[in-house]
């Protein structure tokens, strides 16, 4: 069990849909969505949420910074 | 307890570990998606922020894609004719010694037609930061051969592949400006990873404080992608410009004084 627990916020209306923080992620927790935001883009959204571990790659990669990332100790 | 009250609980103010600058405006950016300018304009807003220096920055944007760049990072901005970035930052720092001045300026803006601007102000070691963004085309204008260029690269003026017998050889800007006096901080970084991320981070940074401690001019290469121009998806050059770039544009601090 990870120490830590993560969890990201997208803003899925200014995302782009690149997918850099879907190979950046290291506990594949990221993908794109089926459905689109406004522009037309598959925005990334968290599909695997117990095993984000919080590490912020994905808002490190994100050239647009949509990602908030969030981190609290596991319970 | 159910996973969404969970990731509800997780998301609050005193779990936050990662969020957009202040410095950042929220203006949409207009970079094609997984631009690396997006990335690195992130970079320099939170070193920016980290070294609590926004009143005192002054930036000089070039021609090319970051043009716009003023309407993205909330410092003073001007914005220099085609490659003449340099001149412009060597008259600010000089005429405002105390400021932060740097240039962001790309492979055709640098290395092409601002070569002699950049020259003789690495020459002459003015004290200013020179972000330097390679991603080996001409991005705006719609993906044309640039100096830096690789052998074979299929560009839109070189359909066939860069021919080197008539096009000359990709210029290596930050090993030619290395070899000059004036230049006290030279390295080259890239964006593609969080672990070349937080590098580029350190290196600008480190730019930055040359500037507050007058040491003269830091120049920073970032090999970047451009995935309209190559006509690959974001993922896919990245795993190009490993394969490509990294080779003949090796990473790593050439120079520091």
């Amino acid at each position: 069990m990870a120490k830590f627990k993560g969890a990201i916020v997208v803003d899925t209306e200014k995302c782009k849909g690149c997918g850099l923080c879907v190979v950046s992620c290291p506990t594949a927790v990221i993908e794109l969505a089926r459905g689109v935001n406004g522009k037309g883009y598959h925005y990334a959204h968290m599909a695997n949420p117990d095993a984000c571990i919080g590490c912020s790659s994905c808002g490190l990669v994100c050239p647009d910074t949509v990602i908030t990332v969030y981190r609290a100790k596991a319970s | 307890m159910t996973a969404t009250t969970e990731i509800n609980n997780i998301i609050s103010e005193e779990n936050l570990v990662y969020k957009k600058t202040d410095v950042l405006l929220d203006n949409e950016m207009h970079y094609c998606p997984g631009c690396t300018h997006g990335v690195i304009h992130k970079v320099i807003a939170e070193v920016i922020e980290e070294m609590d220096i926004q009143d005192k920055t002054i930036g000089v944007s070039p021609v090319g894609c970051s043009v716009l760049a003023y309407n993205y990072l909330d410092i003073d901005w001007q914005q220099a004719a085609h490659g003449r970035a340099p001149a412009l930052a060597t008259a600010t720092s000089r005429l405002m010694p105390d400021k932060y001045v740097f240039t962001y300026q790309g492979d055709g803006d640098l290395a092409s037609i601002g070569c002699a601007e950049i020259m003789h102000a690495c020459n002459r070691g003015e004290n200013i930061v020179v972000v330097f963004v390679n991603n080996a085309i001409y991005g705006m204008t719609g993906g044309q051969m640039a100096p830096t260029t690789l052998e074979g690269q299929v560009t839109a003026t070189s359909p066939y592949g860069r021919d080197c017998a008539t096009t000359g050889f990709p210029m290596k800007m930050s090993e030619i400006v290395s070899l000059l006096p004036g230049t006290r901080f030279v390295t080259r970084q890239s964006a593609e990873t969080a672990g070349a991320v937080r590098k580029l981070k350190k290196a600008i940074r480190k730019g930055f404080e040359n500037t507050r401690e007058k040491k003269g001019l830091s120049f920073i290469e970032i090999v970047g992608t451009c995935s309209s121009g190559w006509k690959l998806s974001p993922t896919q050059s990245n795993e190009w410009m490993k394969e490509n770039m990294f080779p003949y544009y090796p990473l790593g601090t050439l120079k520091d004084e």
